[in-house]
């Protein structure tokens, strides 16, 4: 759009060549997931050179799939903090979902697609519960996720121990729906030698469902509306209350899938699972080039975020360093890929302002 | 706009009405009961009824990390010998010994009788020695096995770890292990090192491994990532059950032939060394060093005992393989190995 307010009319010759592959480059570069592809891109040759292992269609299958488990959250976690706002509970709500569905159909001995969809419905309450707290009370969700994430830690806990007496789920790989929902979930399939992982395609579906809904629908411009200030918002008639409660309940909603996925991979939970994870979608979207602020961010550089966090993540394994630095490690290359991603924005800033 | 938005917004609700109900009815189709699921409920007349009333109030302190099976099964043992010597148990726990040593202070404050507490690190001789001030009886437990005595607790009962990781490594040594890997699930724990360490004493040719034990998605992609990076490994020993499991799956996603074997166990990975997926795991019986430390306690209150001769009581390595495993299976099903 800046670009066609840009070209000028009527330039001299040599000058109007050279200006519209500046505006180019800049439509380019001004795009917030630019700054991500260009840090996965040079991570990725990096570990290649460095990590043998890693040069194999194998190895980019199973960066895929971890990629693909933070993946799927941080996706709706970009969506929401995109709106202005912060989730700290979804990770724990995986671990949730998950306990819900098999421990109602293990006690109950009902059919596990009965679990899945009443846990889906919890899940989507807990988000309602998120979202609806934050519009209402005007508490910052920061706060009022927290307490969710607290909540939910507990509940996941103690509730566990009160209805199984220990702190993990039985086994339900005998039970009635195991296989449809294993193989809606959790299913693998052998291309040419490499084990695809389910999740890697969904996970791929939905960054192009968010990546669709946030540049191309009216519902995109509500969130990036809302998110940038939502008083001005609310002032043009977008529904701010219905976009926030929304954007919480999408990531219950992947919470859920990804809940699912874990249950149905392993066929038991632990109780204590998923803490931590909640920081590692928000720092995937950030790496992918989403502003903590709010308003500006997209779901392709959230996507790339967490490929950069999952490949990082392993090729260090790949590459065979001493496994004590591994958190050092880790530190190190997060920093560069924002860093790249940084001087990326700022070039194409810069280039703007000439 | 406002006209499609009408539009939608009368036509919303009908649908989703039958979409609920559809819902609903495909839901009652479905509930009909499912196998594999829970076994019909047993009367609990099982659980002994133990010592009557001794009255004494006896303190745990742990590290547990909170949701960790192994812990429940040191609660489930400590619980099961307060109410066989009819002691009252207060359980608390934390993962930072900072915290720890504060909750140790807690107990000292609330007057009780006694205190078992794992001896995680040095950081805790104070709150022990506060203890003692107070003419409190302190017995260590699954950790802390080389200063218990320093610090000043009574008693000790758990696992000589560097022991469990030399016996582990030399068993699979003979099988003819020659390049093991050892994973460990928590950073920084002097526990899970020593065992690691342990094995590397039987099997020069171990390296270790950092994984995320709080998530079991990424313990598997490390796993698989490490295989394929080193086809040489033919052996993995994991430290805990949920870990042991995770590598199940890396195995046999990166289509390695490595063997396994684990520490400690639960239902799953007891099952798993029933089919043969495990090849056996070092048991240091954490039911035992909960009832134990309670049950020394009572002991030394009632009648001045004392047990060891001295020296640590050891509640492991103790090995379940496929030779026992029929014996152990409903015992770790029952949560209590």
């Amino acid at each position: 759009m800046s670009q066609t307010v840009k070209t000028p009319p009527t330039p001299a010759p040599s000058e109007a060549s050279n200006r519209v592959s500046l505006g180019l480059s800049n439509r380019l570069l001004a795009r917030p997931e630019i700054g991500a592809l260009v840090a996965a891109i040079v991570i990725f040759i990096f570990f290649l050179i460095v990590a043998p292992a890693f040069r194999s269609p194998g190895s980019f299958a199973t960066v895929l799939y971890q990629a693909s488990t933070i993946g799927i959250v941080a996706v709706a976690v970009g969506l929401l903090m995109v709106g202005g706002e912060f989730d700290l509970s979804a990770g724990v709500l995986a671990t949730s979902a998950g306990l819900f569905n098999a421990m109602f159909c293990y006690q109950l001995g009902l059919n596990l697609w009965v679990g899945a969809v009443l846990s889906l419905i919890f899940a989507l309450a807990v988000g309602f519960f998120n979202g609806y707290m934050v519009v209402r009370t005007g508490i910052p969700s920061f706060l009022i996720t927290l307490g969710t994430f607290f909540i939910l830690q507990g509940a996941n806990l103690g509730l566990t121990k009160l209805i199984t007496g220990a702190v993990s789920t039985p086994n339900i790989n005998r039970m009635d729906g195991y296989s449809s929902l294993k193989a809606i979930f959790s299913s693998a399939w052998e291309v040419g030698g490499i084990r695809l992982e389910i999740t890697v395609l969904w996970w791929i579906i939905f960054v192009i469902l968010a990546a669709w809904i946030l540049q191309r629908t009216k519902i995109g411009n509500w969130i990036f509306a809302v998110g940038g200030n939502a008083d001005s918002a609310r002032a043009v008639g977008v529904p701010v209350r219905k976009v926030k409660i929304g954007l919480f309940m999408t990531v219950a909603f992947m919470a859920w899938f990804v809940g699912m996925h874990l249950l149905y991979k392993f066929d038991t939970l632990q109780a204590g699972l998923g803490v931590g994870n909640e920081f590692l979608y928000i720092i995937a979207a950030v790496v992918g080039g989403t502003l903590l602020t709010g308003g500006f961010g997209n779901a392709i550089g959230v996507a790339l975020g967490a490929f950069i966090f999952g490949m990082t993540n392993l090729c260090i394994v790949y590459a065979g360093w001493d496994p004590n630095w591994f958190r050092a490690f880790l530190g190190v290359m997060l920093l560069l890929a924002v860093m790249v991603n940084m001087y990326i924005k700022k070039l194409s800033t810069t280039r703007k302002v000439g | 706009m406002i006209r499609s938005a009408k539009g939608s917004a009368v036509s919303r609700p009908r649908k989703g009405l039958t979409l609920t109900a559809l819902a609903a009815a495909a839901l009652l189709a479905l509930a009909a009961c499912s196998g594999g699921g829970a076994p019909p409920s047993q009367p609990e007349g099982q659980q002994g009824g133990g010592g009557g009333d001794s009255g004494y109030t006896i303190a745990m302190v742990t590290h547990e990390a909170p949701g960790d099976t192994f812990w429940d099964k040191i609660r489930a043992g400590a619980e099961q010998a307060a109410k066989d010597t009819g002691a009252e148990l207060k359980y608390s726990a934390n993962p930072q010994v900072g915290e720890q040593a504060t909750l140790i202070q807690n107990a000292i404050d609330s007057k009780v009788d006694a205190i078992a507490t794992t001896l995680y690190s040095d950081a805790l001789a104070g709150s022990v020695k506060n203890a003692q001030a107070a003419k409190i009886p302190v017995v260590g437990f699954n950790t802390g096995i080389s200063v218990y005595q320093d610090m000043g607790a009574l008693m000790y009962f758990g696992s000589d770890e560097d022991l469990a990781g030399q016996t582990a490594g030399k068993r699979i040594s003979d099988a003819g292990a020659k390049h093991a890997l050892c994973v460990i699930q928590e950073e920084g724990s002097l526990a899970l090192e020593a065992r690691c360490a342990g094995v590397k004493k039987s099997l020069a040719n171990t390296e270790n491994i950092q994984v995320n034990g709080r998530d079991v998605s990424a313990v598997t992609s490390s796993l698989q990532a490490k295989l394929s990076q080193d086809k040489s490994i033919d052996y993995i020993v994991t430290l805990g059950a949920p870990i042991a499991l995770a590598a199940l799956q890396s195995i046999d996603q990166s289509g390695s032939a490595a063997k396994l074997v684990t520490f400690d166990l639960n239902t799953d990975a007891a099952q798993a060394i029933k089919d043969g997926k495990i090849e056996f795991s070092i048991d240091q019986q954490p039911y035992v060093q909960g009832y134990m430390a309670v049950t020394s306690l009572y002991l030394y209150l009632k009648n001045g005992n004392d047990i060891g001769g001295g020296k640590a009581v050891l509640t492991g390595p103790s090995f379940v393989d496929k030779s026992n495993i029929d014996v152990i299976l409903p015992f770790a099903q029952n949560n209590t190995r």
